[in-house]
């Protein structure tokens, strides 16, 4: 990848080098009449791993959940603008939203195993979408616990609840869940902020592995997590996107003060 | 500082105990009519309860018939009640987000959950009843189960409910159509629950009487065919009870025993067996 230079030549650079996997354009939203997002422009870097990051309430999660159209699952929430992913519109009314969400995958603040064995959980998404033979079914399987780290410590129980996990391991569950359906791209809401120090290592290591094969996109509350693991990052106040750009050069030469604020810690 | 703090102690246990006073008065009517039946029905509790059937006065006799037919019609009452009730909680609570529809029908199984079931009654035999020409155990099914679905209707869309929104988004995540989101997991997480709410309907219409009056009538005879009237427990103890026979109203006692203990019985067994209301 051109973008993986020595960090002395990155910075040299403002906007991304890489091709878009996504490009928001005027993207607005709202809850009802709150305007919750205000005419965002951005893109997401294929192969790359972008950060979301601002105070409460500043609208990361709610750009994230746009561009999956999670919102629509919900009466009164609404986006216009366009989010251009694989040269369609995806914010259109004639999207096929189960197609859509197989492509672009998502993993949420708390784990959501759902109340089967930990083997249905990874297979539930595989199932719907392919009709696979047992044998290739049982290596989906085993290959996404084992990209996400946790096929080690479940191998043996493979039929028992996925909910009598622990939390740490319930989150890879869900990430092992999310990324066998091979999608293409990675929604990931706080995902560690639910878990302890041990397991957040582990999914933050989880992320640098994935992006060789995925697209990610990851909201945090954590800036050294930030920092630590991602490629861009977007830093949002009050729906507004105020930076965008290298996270080297978001954290070392904001070029707003306000992001400097925020990130040096006299705000947020 | 202290004196505030022995004050709040005082009211602590001052509602402690008037809370402790007005359970055991509840309670104690409860035992009251358990104790009663015993007493009553106790006696009158035999083998040939269960082998012969309602007898004319003055001989010996048992409530097969009764008990067959009160089997036969709370299983079909539950048979039809239970999926209408399932489907139309699964509506109200998954599907019911948007329109006027859901508010609507909700409004309108809240009245129907609290209808006297009198009505229910009349209402089977003006439908049905009146227009076949006869009483029916099909009628009394049908009016047992117009008493299920309200109460299915009411625990099924209560149990999911409960289940997180966030399990219905991490299924949508997947990309999972939204049928076979409600099948495999929310359903699935509150399956316990639901059954519970199967159970307590069909401990509920077990003990109606008003409804069958006008439907299922009596039987004195065995009967098998769902066309004609058939025998069942309620309408038998209400017969016997308010005859001048005492060996009617033995047999009376014994019946209301029965039910009794049956309703207890599926009542522990719903809440023992099925005691946390969700997986998670």
């Amino acid at each position: 990848m051109a973008t993986l230079l020595a960090p002395a030549e990155r910075r040299t650079d403002h906007a991304p080098l890489t091709s878009a996997k996504m490009s928001i354009r005027d993207l607005d939203f709202y809850y009802g009449k709150f305007h919750a997002l205000k005419d965002i422009n951005l893109d997401i870097a294929e192969r790359h791993v972008t950060a979301f990051i601002g105070p409460s309430g500043c609208g990361k999660s709610t750009l994230l959940r746009t561009l999956n159209r999670m919102y629509s699952l919900y009466p009164g929430q609404r986006a216009t603008g366009q989010i251009m992913f694989n040269g369609e519109n995806l914010l259109d009314a004639t999207v096929d939203l189960n197609m859509l969400r197989a492509k672009v995958g998502m993993v949420f603040q708390k784990p959501t195993p759902f109340p089967m064995s930990i083997y249905e959980n990874v297979a539930f998404g595989i199932r719907l979408y392919e009709n696979l033979p047992q044998r290739q079914l049982d290596e989906r399987v085993e290959l996404a616990l084992a990209k996400a780290a946790i096929f080690d410590e479940v191998k043996d129980k493979l039929k028992q609840s996925g909910m009598a996990l622990s939390g740490g391991q319930q989150q890879r569950l869900c990430i092992a869940r999310a990324i066998a359906v091979q999608p293409e791209v990675l929604l990931l809401d706080e995902p560690t902020s639910a878990l302890d120090p041990i397991s957040t290592a582990k999914v933050e290591e989880l992320l640098s592995d994935l992006k060789r094969d995925y697209t990610i996109a990851i909201v945090t509350h954590n800036m050294q997590q930030a920092a630590r693991v991602s490629d861009f990052t977007a830093y949002m106040y009050l729906g507004d996107l105020i930076e965008f750009g290298e996270t080297d050069q978001i954290f070392l030469r904001p070029m707003r003060k306000e992001t400097e604020d925020y990130i040096t810690g006299r705000f947020g | 500082m202290t004196g505030l703090y022995s004050r709040r102690l005082f009211i602590n246990r001052f509602n402690l105990v008037m809370s402790l006073v007005t359970m055991a008065f509840g309670l104690a009517f409860l035992a009251w009519i358990l104790w009663t039946l015993l007493q009553a029905g106790f006696h009158a509790l035999s083998f040939d309860l269960f082998t012969k059937m309602t007898p004319p006065p003055g001989s010996n006799g048992g409530l097969l018939n009764a008990v067959a037919g009160s089997v036969v019609m709370a299983a079909m009452g539950t048979l039809i009640g239970t999926p209408i009730g399932i489907l139309a909680g699964i509506y109200l609570a998954e599907y019911g987000r948007r329109g006027w529809l859901a508010p609507v029908t909700r409004f309108i199984n809240d009245i129907l959950l609290s209808a006297p079931s009198i009505v229910i009654g009349l209402f089977i035999y003006e439908i049905y009843v009146f227009r076949v020409g006869h009483f029916s155990a099909w009628a009394g099914s049908f009016a047992l189960s117009l008493i299920v679905v309200p109460v299915v209707i009411r625990t099924t869309e209560n149990m999911l409910k409960l289940v997180p929104d966030s399990l219905r988004e991490a299924a949508a995540a997947l990309g999972t159509p939204q049928w076979k989101m409600i099948l495999q997991v929310t359903l699935r997480s509150v399956r316990a629950g639901v059954i519970t709410g199967v159970l307590l309907a069909v401990a509920r219409i077990s003990g109606e009487t008003a409804p069958l009056l006008f439907t299922a009538l009596n039987n004195q005879f065995w009967t098998s065919n769902l066309n004609a009237p058939m025998a069942n427990l309620p309408v038998v103890i209400f017969q016997f009870a308010m005859s001048p026979y005492d060996d009617w109203q033995r047999l009376a006692w014994a019946g209301a025993l029965l039910i009794t203990l049956a309703v207890l019985l599926m009542n522990v067994v719903a809440r023992t067996l099925f005691r946390q209301p969700i997986a998670q």
